[in-house]
């Protein structure tokens, strides 16, 4: 009789549980900051919801704020893996490492990592490219510039970033043969403080159009308080800077993050995959044009912005030499994806060091 | 590169900007560690008063307003610290550094669905006559009302401890507790007023973070600037004065560092970026080490419980 009793007991949540996994899939997202930012997690958290909207009560998401790159981001994936998620969205690149140490030990959940570049057979990366995006708004930046001189706050040294700043020189310096462009490094992604204090320094430089890599709408409240141009980043911040704020660099994740958790489902979800797209995916998206802009300009921007998502046309395009003057790019040739991914140079015509 | 690029005036005037809400937040620290009260909570009263000021400066729409409840929350928090340390007669260190945990987690928690939203302008106040000299009025005359009240307590506290008998008394309680107590004063009273005070500046301080100088609300916005002040306190040798010297040192170089890198110097920014740590600390501890050694020494019951009662 004890043993049918036990039998009945394992047999029995046995079923439950295969139940519970065959109907319903946990996805965890950890975010660098709040969603709140109106920037980069915000865009992520409207991935999130989207994924709630396209499947229902089939999938249900959690999510975790103000993750550190640290030993931090291991301890809340190994916690969202033990209570049963499936499949997790790292969204910030120093979350690199610590994906793969817990992917290790949880094989069998599936980790998304964006903007890395180590994959394993259960971690896929994914990455836009900004840079993209970066040329458009170069171009209107370039344009609207009355002093010729363009402010840039960046964050870190890392190729993402100097990827950006190139993009948008060239952009710039096509628009406008006169531009400069003055960029100051802040180490940090997030501190509202520390951006406005470099982009009041920029504009006190004679910035007249400040563009940005860090995730803070700082700049944006300064911009308009200090009547300037600027332009939103990874959202449309506009509410920031209702004279400011020229267009944005939308970041669209909401299509790739349905896609992979659609393929998660149906067992087709493959580790390993490095997806980098741009504005045809609609993982860039250029956001609303400010009525600020020209007509003429902005059917200009339009123009680039749909020959980058039909393929026409490259940013990185040649003739290109590096900041040192050493030949990069020959006459019409285009920059291949290696050179972008591990960019650590500026292009000609940049002044400044890039810091070590 | 062209040093012209850099406009000193607006470099100076940013540079004030960029020290009150330290130079606030060190000098309510100043005040209570005469006492001798040694209070290490002043990052935690600090953003705690960044949040409070914001919420009522939203809700309200008048940012007056939400200074005052700035130095309220900061206040708020204070009084915590100053019963548990005065009445229960906790370890200071251990309070204050519980204060600071406590503050920084408590402001998230507020603060979560006021992320992203912009406050009220605090206007500047342009003073007649004055604004309008060329480079000085730049400089000292086109600021806001909080900047002229940070100085305003520079010269308060200086009177208070050099002509004032109450700042005697609090300087009796600050050396000396015991004997301040035989000679009738309520040491506890006391130091029950300069923490508070202390929480109110420190409050004012974060309030002026999250209302002018960025100004929006983010979680951790003050960012060590709280640990700086108490830095700043004991390089300044407790004296106003040099704390405020301190103060503009350290925004100065902070804001100069990103002055030249705009101006595309080449020199390492990890260096530059550290530079404003310490050259503050050198110039502080260079103009101690010309003084005599008295006016030097920390007061003698600093960070002391009081068991007189």
């Amino acid at each position: 009789m004890k043993i049918i009793k036990i039998c009945s007991i394992i047999l029995s949540t046995f079923f439950v549980s295969s139940f519970a996994i065959a109907s319903d899939m946990k996805v965890g997202f950890i975010y660098i900051g709040p969603p709140g930012d109106h920037g980069w997690n915000y865009q992520h958290d409207v991935g999130r919801k989207a994924v709630d909207d396209a499947f229902g009560g089939k999938v249900e998401t959690v999510f975790q704020e103000n993750v550190p790159e640290s030993a931090d981001a291991e301890r809340v994936m190994t916690q969202m893996a033990l209570s049963g998620t499936d499949m997790i969205f790292a969204t910030s690149f120093g979350y690199m490492d610590p994906v793969i140490n817990v992917a290790k030990k949880f094989p069998n959940v599936k980790f998304e990592h964006a903007t890395g570049y180590k994959t394993a057979d259960n971690v896929s990366t994914y990455s836009a490219r900004f840079y993209e995006g970066r040329s458009v708004i170069g171009h209107v930046a370039g344009k609207m510039t009355k002093s010729n001189t363009i402010g840039y706050v960046a964050s870190f040294p890392i190729p993402e970033v100097i990827r950006g700043i190139n993009s948008a020189y060239l952009a710039a310096k096509a628009a406008n043969p006169n531009v400069e462009f003055k960029v100051i490094w802040i180490f940090t992604w997030y501190d509202p403080a520390k951006e406005a204090d470099a982009a009041k320094t920029l504009i006190q430089q004679g910035a007249d159009v400040i563009m940005q890599h860090v995730d803070s709408s700082a700049i944006m409240t300064v911009a308009e308080e200090e009547g300037v141009y600027a332009f939103g980043q990874a959202s449309d911040m506009s509410e920031f800077g209702q004279n400011a704020h020229l267009t944005a660099i939308i970041n669209g994740w909401a299509p790739y993050y349905v896609k992979r958790v659609q393929q998660a489902m149906d067992g087709t979800w493959k580790g390993g995959e490095q997806t980098f797209d741009g504005i045809g995916a609609g993982m860039v998206i250029i956001g609303k044009m400010s009525d600020k802009i020209p007509a003429n300009v902005r059917k200009e921007a339009q123009a680039i912005a749909d020959g980058i998502a039909s393929g026409k046309i490259h940013p990185f395009t040649g003739p290109v030499n590096k900041q040192d003057g050493s030949p990069w790019l020959a006459d019409g040739e285009e920059a291949d994806i290696g050179t972008l991914l591990g960019m650590n140079f500026y292009v000609e015509g940049i002044e400044g060091d890039i810091p070590q | 590169m062209d040093f012209s690029d850099i406009n000193f005036s607006l470099l100076i005037a940013s540079l004030i900007v960029a020290a009150t809400p330290i130079l606030l937040a060190a000098l309510g620290e100043l005040v209570a560690e005469k006492s001798g009260v040694l209070n290490l909570g002043v990052e935690g009263m600090m953003i705690f008063g960044a949040i409070s000021g914001f919420i009522i400066t939203i809700e309200t729409k008048n940012p007056w307003l939400g200074f005052l409840c700035s130095s309220i929350g900061g206040m708020l928090l204070a009084s915590i610290f100053a019963v548990v340390t005065q009445i229960f007669r906790a370890n200071q260190v251990a309070s204050g550094l519980a204060l600071t945990l406590f503050g920084l987690g408590l402001s998230a928690l507020l603060g979560q669905s006021y992320t992203g939203i912009k406050p009220v302008a605090f206007p500047d106040m342009h003073i007649p006559i004055l604004a309008d000299i060329p480079v000085i009025g730049i400089i000292l005359f086109q600021h806001d009302f909080i900047v002229y009240f940070s100085i305003f307590v520079v010269f308060l506290i200086y009177y208070l401890f050099r002509n004032s008998h109450f700042g005697l008394i609090i300087k009796a309680v600050g050396e000396n507790h015991d004997s301040a107590h035989a000679l009738g004063y309520n040491v506890i009273l006391i130091r029950f007023f300069t923490i508070l005070l202390g929480g109110a500046l420190a409050g004012l301080g974060g309030g002026y973070l999250s209302l002018v100088r960025v100004p929006q609300w983010t979680e951790g916005m003050t960012a060590g600037a709280g640990w700086i002040a108490l830095a700043l306190v004991v390089f300044a040798s407790w004296q106003p004065f040099r704390l405020l010297i301190g103060a503009y040192i350290f925004g100065g170089i902070t804001l100069l560092q990103l002055n030249l890198q705009a101006l595309g110097l080449e020199i390492n920014v990890a260096l530059l970026s550290m530079s404003p740590y310490l050259v503050t600390i050198g110039v502080l501890v260079f103009m101690s080490a010309r003084r005599n050694k008295n006016s030097l020494e920390a007061p003698k019951s600093l960070g002391k419980t009081f068991f007189g009662l």
